[in-house]
């Protein structure tokens, strides 16, 4: 349904081009949960919003939905899809929401624009979504204005806001963050809900996309560096970094990787981007890897074959 | 001992206790974990510890001596405090560097700019961080920011309230990793509060469990 080919996005800066998204491809079936793992600065977002037609970056590579192309698509055309067919729960909870639009109002307010429900009908879905997330006495917290809620519950009603409508496919953009676990379990049982509906997640929550995801991509330094069904990566991840991730879960120890993750401004090299943090480094790191295929695994990784 | 408290009591109203007749002590380089729900009274301990709340009754010792609410001087740089929320202990309107700094000056501590880099560059930060603000910083580079900042002041004793219950699971485990290398180096004593018993596990060799305002149980942990 969603398809991406060799995308990559990139953005003139004052210290030169940069490219924060690196020939990303993936898919995404009708009703499938995809999920993106990566740290800040992976390029996760940059994608995301590049995919709406948001991000400001120049785009190439291929972005198909529904077998039409939206790379370069027009703005009017872009309006059509954007919230009627392609939802959006953007990352900053306190940001997002009108601050002079009472809650309940804005939960429904998709269901106005694009479904013609009348506005009775979209405060009382809107009810029912809240009351779904958990909030006590919905009715009550549908008549006030974002800024009598916690973050927890902004980020809350972002989910209600983009899942209200039930497009054909949600683009959630960290929809866990601030949210401590008990609430992340109601945000992952949400997204669960909607059959009709394919999710394209971007986290660095590992228990939320282990809880939500039926695929998993590793995003690091803007190139995926494995995608996985959910369940085979859990159990086992293929890819040095998608390993340093597992092992820094509390029960492998909180361990941590050596170093830091590279900023968008030195990507650069020809070869492997983890190499110089990766314990299972060794002289074919100095050319790049492509994503080689194992079974139903894609890894960017020239030793991924011996730490199968 | 470096710093003894014993019968700490605080009630922020007339209604009831919001800490009751506590006792802790901590030792040099030791690592030190208070253990609660929320709303046992973890904050607050922390808050009296650090000399930034005054207590209703009690006393508290640092190196054997009576020191008071609120600290001045030397005591007000040794012991330093690392909070749960990094997004607020930063000014949202200074570049990072403004921030990083502010503590020099208070204290009249000589800079550094070498010294500066280094220890910036230990915890993940660099040149091209400094120049942006609190808002343009995920939580984890925030959180690893703080951390610079209160070693930058060499304490003693460092106050760590929840540090990674707000952070991803990467950004979290390279905390710890930071916490554990600067206490080698340094020998600073942890005060650890956490709700999370596998972080408590991972860092501290001794805990003491909170209920209701009440140490309910001391207990050695396998650190």
């Amino acid at each position: 349904m969603l398809k991406l080919e060799s995308v990559s996005v990139s953005f003139p800066t004052a210290g030169g081009v940069i490219q924060p998204v690196d020939k990303v491809s993936l898919e995404v079936e009708k009703g499938g949960r995809h999920v993106l793992i990566g740290e800040t600065g992976s390029g996760k977002s940059v994608l995301l919003t590049s995919l709406l037609g948001l991000s400001g970056g120049e785009i190439t590579g291929h972005i198909f939905w529904k077998n039409r192309e939206l790379a370069g698509l027009p703005e009017t055309e872009y309006a059509k899809i954007r919230g009627r067919e392609i939802a959006y729960i953007p990352q900053n909870g306190a940001g997002s929401l009108n601050p002079l639009m009472k809650i309940g109002r804005q939960i429904g307010e998709p269901l106005q624009v694009h479904r013609g429900a009348s506005r009775k009908e979209a405060l009382a879905a809107a009810v029912e979504a809240l009351r779904e997330l958990d909030f006590q006495s919905p009715e009550y917290w549908a008549r006030q204005y974002p800024h009598r809620l916690s973050g927890g519950m902004r980020q809350r009603v972002l989910v209600a806001m983009g899942t209200i409508a039930g497009g054909e496919l949600l683009l959630a953009d960290e929809p866990t963050k601030g949210l401590d676990t008990d609430r992340r379990e109601e945000v992952a049982r949400r997204f669960r809900q909607f059959p009709g509906t394919a999710l394209l997640c971007v986290t660095h929550d590992l228990e939320f996309a282990r809880a939500v995801g039926e695929r998993i991509s590793v995003l690091y330094a803007g190139q995926i560096v494995e995608t996985a069904p959910a369940a085979a990566f859990f159990d086992a991840p293929l890819h040095p970094y998608a390993k340093s991730m597992i092992r820094s879960l509390p029960e492998h120890g909180f361990q941590s990787a050596k170093g830091f993750a590279p900023s968008h401004r030195d990507y650069g090299g020809l070869g492997c981007r983890f190499a110089e943090r990766c314990p299972e480094a060794g002289d074919a790191c100095g050319k790049s890897p492509p994503l080689l295929q194992f079974g139903e695994r894609q890894v960017r990784c020239w030793y991924a074959a011996g730490s199968e | 001992m470096l710093l003894e408290a014993s019968k700490l009591t605080k009630r922020y109203s007339a209604g009831g206790f919001t800490l009751h007749e506590t006792d802790l002590h901590l030792d040099a380089g030791e690592t030190v974990g208070i253990f609660g729900k929320s709303g046992s009274g973890k904050t607050t301990l922390a808050n009296l510890l650090a000399g930034i709340l005054p207590v209703n009754s009690g006393t508290l010792r640092w190196n054997g001596e009576i020191v008071r609410y609120p600290f001045r001087g030397e005591l007000r740089r040794t012991v330093q405090m690392v909070y749960q929320h990094p997004e607020e202990a930063f000014d949202p309107l200074w570049s990072l560097r403004q921030s990083l700094l502010e503590p020099y000056r208070i204290h009249k501590v000589p800079f550094d700019e070498a010294e500066f880099v280094q220890r910036l560059a230990q915890v993940g930060l660099y040149e091209e961080h400094l120049s942006r603000r609190p808002g343009a910083l995920s939580g984890g580079e925030l959180q690893r920011a703080a951390l610079a900042r209160v070693m930058s002041m060499a304490p003693k004793l460092l106050i760590l309230d929840e540090p990674v219950s707000m952070l991803d699971a990467v950004s979290r485990a390279q905390v710890l990793q930071i916490l554990r290398d600067y206490q080698r180096q340094h020998r600073t004593a942890y005060l650890f509060i956490t709700h999370d018993p596998a972080v408590m596990r991972c860092l501290c060799s001794r805990c003491y469990f909170l209920e209701n305002g009440s140490v309910v149980k001391e207990e050695k942990v396998g650190a």
